[in-house]
């Protein structure tokens, strides 16, 4: 061997390349909302991650605490523009819980319902935003479409799109709308026709299958520990679903499943979403029957005290996107002394290194998607 | 602590008498329909967690939440069970001129983040964080803006 | 000469024959050639308008008599030929880009663009808006690369689409080798591409350069050998001896459906159309390469993007569709809008294609291309060899 050929390993040395930050965010298109993900490339293979938040944050609960209680409620709702509905509902029942009433039955299936709008509106919205970050345009297009019907579903009862401002402390702002109990009826009837559609275009072809199938393996004490909530932990095999195991209101009074895989993939996380939409449209009936069954007259709203107790009061719920929770510590006035929020996204976009290392990029906003990013409730 | 027995799925009363029998210190102020409200030293934080998530199956941590009382803090966890559906509140009091507790996120990773929001918030410093950085508000702020004793300028 | 005189009898109001276009000493064809003609009668009038103003003004003077001389008129002749064949390219890459925002809202359960005529002035007003639009650039970016790339990809890309025929009399060159110098100027971009994206000094545009050069590189090899099987069915790799041979025996779509089907998809990835987009993956990375591209630039990128679609429909429809040909009709009276319409249908079913599929990941898109177009493209050389050999072309 001659003295002019570099050994290999100096070879390897110096063709070592080097790692790359790639800052995505705070304005890309993958990233719904405002906020960034660092990965660090190695190649294509993403090596790091690490998620940036708070350009959004308000001190939302520094803000609740100047306030009267029954003017947070539309506070909440601008906590999630898609889930507006879920944070007005989980703030009522906290402070209901601290005053230790109990609502009215009609109250209570009324909520219900509109929790399954608010969640199929929120999984639709999400369905849209994977179509984008797959880059198929036509399935971002036909879950709005799906959407807008849900949104007249929310005007119908509360004349409102997206900031609902409906439930209320003791029960909800209103009863239902004349003939929204047979309008309901029939939009879930047709959605469910209808999903079968985007269905086809999403599971049907195996490009989609085969981005999200595979990618981003958790497994279930992985999960947990992450504090992963959520479809996307029910997607990991995670056999837990707050309406059922805690239930709150009357989820123990209706009957539905929780759809639960072991997959642990990306692909498992979607599919999770889909099944919940047609379990929420099953939910929707049977409370719809039961707010028929207790006739016209019966009661939605109850009086409820200005102050509340001195105390603390937590209450959980199942988000669309998770486990939400309001911590709720009051000094008996009618402020709030402090009122925490627990938002499942918070939490949920902090896993984002352990789910994005090893992926490619092009598998990142795949990825990403199926956390259901929103930035409103995950800076406050 | 990993030989002693695995209780998966424990009941209110089964988690409080284990509670109180293992760790003398912890005070169960309250049990009701799947809750357990119990309140602990500071010191004895991390060991208790550390049994809670294993010998309890507690395997998610809700949430880490910083309450400023202006003459102490408090730091409330809530750990959760996954197979019954139980929840325990965890309150620790803190004195206000040694805002120390140690960090949880050794044991659940998912507490990462909300232990960094409440130091950044409150000013709470959780000890053995592996990252314990500002996270919501921007690095150059000085100060804790959900103390009591930062006023918003409308309220005053 | 009797396909002149077809024409001539179809076009008689114009009359090139009987003028003798073709005795000029410096005709620049070999055959017939319908824009020049027109460029050419269109100069005779404007030329002679000049010269017989100036033979006004100066009695018999030698400019007057160069501008309607031969030479003269041929020089002038083959740049408004440039002109004619440019915006004809460009406003059926107007048509395409219409064609395609109007189909995908129809697909999408939207209208689609709504601007006059259809929507088709949409194109023109979004093509004014870049055009009005600051000419802004990055700093820290290598200057004269930066400018140059997008220059070359945008020129090669009108240049190639030029240069596709529309049919035998509407061609820029007739050289023997057509197809492979369209294919060559066609995958000449991606290089371009690739330099440019390191020009940026932006991340995004680094990766998307890579990718368009991994692309490419996959690509072009099984694209290569299907036109090499093509031409080897036609015997020929002149377009219109292709587009003849199809005519004589039948569309070689038929004899080549594993070709056909193959080559679509290779042509749509290198034309960097979705679902094979990679380059420009809007989802993780921008906007690929054309990131830092702002304004006027971009809104040439954009249209460069469409004239390399409106090339790659252009090859499917030489090399299998039959060209400018019509089965038992032949030529026809107008072949090149029966060559266009071929080239839309062709454009329309990428439209289809991209409303109903997803972005394919790169390392998927390399896997396609080496192990499934590849392997598809050689079987299909060897039906076509079992063909040609058992006599039935």
């Amino acid at each position: 061997m001659s003295d002019s050929l570099v050994p290999v390993k100096e070879i390897e040395e110096k063709m070592e390349t080097d790692k790359m930050w790639i800052i995505m965010g705070p304005q890309h298109p993958f990233s719904h909302g405002l906020w960034t993900l660092k990965i660090q490339v190695d190649g294509e293979i993403v090596t790091d991650a690490e998620p940036i938040v708070g350009y959004l944050h308000r001190g939302w609960e520094k803000e609740a605490e100047n306030r009267i209680y029954p003017k947070i409620i539309p506070m909440a709702d601008r906590l999630c523009y898609a889930a507006s509905m879920t944070y007005t509902h989980l703030y009522c029942m906290t402070v209901e819980k601290a005053l230790g009433i109990d609502i009215p039955e009609k109250a209570k299936y009324i909520r219900i319902v509109a929790d399954e709008v608010c969640r199929i509106n929120s999984h639709l919205m999400w369905l849209a935003a994977v179509g984008t970050d797959l880059g198929n345009l036509t399935v971002f297009l036909w879950a709005m479409r799906e959407r807008e019907y849900f949104l007249d579903l929310n005007v119908k009862l509360c004349g409102a799109r997206m900031t609902t401002n409906y439930p209320r402390i003791g029960g909800v702002r209103n009863d239902v709308t004349e003939l929204f109990d047979r309008d309901i009826l029939r939009t879930v009837d047709r959605f469910e026709k209808a999903m079968w559609d985007i269905i086809a275009l999403m599971d049907d072809s195996s490009i989609i299958v085969s981005r999200m199938k595979g990618v981003s393996y958790l497994t279930r004490e992985q999960c947990a520990n992450i504090g992963m909530t959520g479809p996307a932990m029910r997607g990991c095999g995670v056999d837990f679903d707050i309406r059922r195991d805690d239930p709150y209101d009357n989820y123990d009074k209706v009957d539905f499943e929780v759809p639960v895989l072991t997959e642990g993939d990306s692909y498992a996380r979607y599919m999770i979403r889909i099944e919940e939409m047609f379990q929420s449209c099953d939910i929707i009936r049977q409370a719809v029957q039961k707010i028929r069954a207790l006739g016209k007259n019966a009661p939605y709203r109850i009086k409820t005290p200005t102050k509340v107790p001195a105390g603390s009061a937590f209450m959980r719920m199942e988000d669309p996107r998770g486990e939400s929770l309001m911590y709720l510590v009051s000094d008996g006035t009618d402020k709030p002394y402090r009122l925490k929020v627990r938002s499942p996204i918070f939490t949920n976009v902090s896993t984002s290194k352990v789910m994005c290392q090893g992926c490619r990029i092009a598998d990142v906003p795949a990825i990403l998607a199926q956390i259901d990013m929103c930035l409103g409730e995950t800076d406050r | 602590m990993d030989t002693e027995a695995v209780y998966q799925s424990p009941s209110e009363e089964e988690v409080k008498t284990l509670l109180t029998e293992k760790f003398p210190e912890v005070e169960v102020t309250k049990t009701e329909a799947r809750r357990v409200y119990a309140k602990l030293p500071r010191e004895k934080v991390l060991e208790v967690c550390k049994y809670i998530q294993h010998n309890l199956t507690f395997e998610h941590c809700s949430t880490v939440i910083g309450v400023d009382y202006v003459d102490h803090m408090t730091v409330v966890y809530h750990l959760s069970n996954y197979y019954n559906g139980l929840m325990i509140e965890l309150s620790t009091d803190l004195p206000a001129d040694d805002l120390h507790v140690e960090s949880v996120t050794c044991v659940w990773e998912g507490a990462n983040w909300h232990e960094r929001e409440t130091y950044e918030l409150f000013g709470i410093i959780f000890d053995n964080h592996p990252k314990l950085e500002r996270l919501l508000t921007p690095k150059t702020y000085e100060f804790y803006p959900f103390r009591k004793s930062y006023k918003l300028r409308g309220s005053e | 000469m009797d396909l002149v005189v077809e024409y001539n009898s179809l076009l008689n109001f114009i009359n090139f024959g009987e003028l003798g276009l073709m005795d000029n000493a410096y005709y620049p064809f070999d055959t017939y050639n319908l824009p020049y003609a027109i460029c050419y009668r269109l100069w005779e009038v404007l030329g002679g308008t000049i010269a017989w103003l100036l033979n006004l003004l100066f009695p018999d003077n030698g400019v007057s008599r160069w501008l309607i001389g031969e030479g003269a008129s041929t020089l002038f002749a083959l740049i408004l030929f440039m002109l004619v064949m440019f915006i004809v390219v460009f406003v059926c890459t107007l048509i395409s880009l219409w064609m395609e925002r109007k189909c995908l809202g129809r697909m999408m359960d939207r209208r689609g663009t709504m601007v006059g005529m259809k929507g088709f002035l949409q194109c023109v007003a979004d093509g004014l808006k870049t055009f009005m639009k600051e000419n802004t650039l990055p700093g820290k970016i290598d200057r004269m690369t930066y400018m140059w790339t997008v220059s070359l990809v945008i020129g090669v890309s009108v240049l190639v689409a030029c240069m596709v025929p529309l049919s035998a009399r509407w061609y820029v060159v007739d050289y023997d080798t057509g197809l492979l110098i369209i294919m060559a100027f066609f995958a000449l971009a991606p290089f371009f591409i690739l330099v440019s994206g390191w020009a940026q000094n932006n991340k995004y545009a680094l990766i998307g350069g890579m990718r368009a050069a991994e692309l490419m590189i996959s690509y072009e090899v099984p694209m290569l050998i299907m036109i090499a099987t093509t031409a080897l069915l036609a015997g020929s790799f002149n377009i219109g001896d292709i587009v003849y041979a199809q005519n004589d025996t039948v569309w070689f779509f038929i004899p080549q459906i594993i070709g056909f089907i193959t080559f679509f998809f290779c042509a749509t990835a290198e034309s960097e159309r979705l679902p094979f987009d990679i380059a420009e993956a809007e989802a993780e990375l921008v906007e690929g390469w054309q990131t830092e591209y702002a304004g006027m630039k971009w809104g040439l990128i954009m249209l460069a993007d469409y004239f390399r679609g409106y090339v790659a429909c252009a090859m499917v429809t030489i090399m299998y569709l039959g060209g400018w040909t019509l089965p038992f009709i032949g030529d026809g009276p107008i072949p090149e809008i029966v060559f266009l319409l071929k080239t839309w249908f062709v454009f329309f079913l990428m439209i289809l294609i991209r409303a109903a599929l997803a972005r394919v990941r790169p390392d998927q898109i390399l896997n396609i291309g080496w192990k499934v177009f590849m392997p598809l493209s050689v079987i299909n050389l060897a039906v076509v060899l079992l063909l040609k050999v058992g006599g039935v072309f």
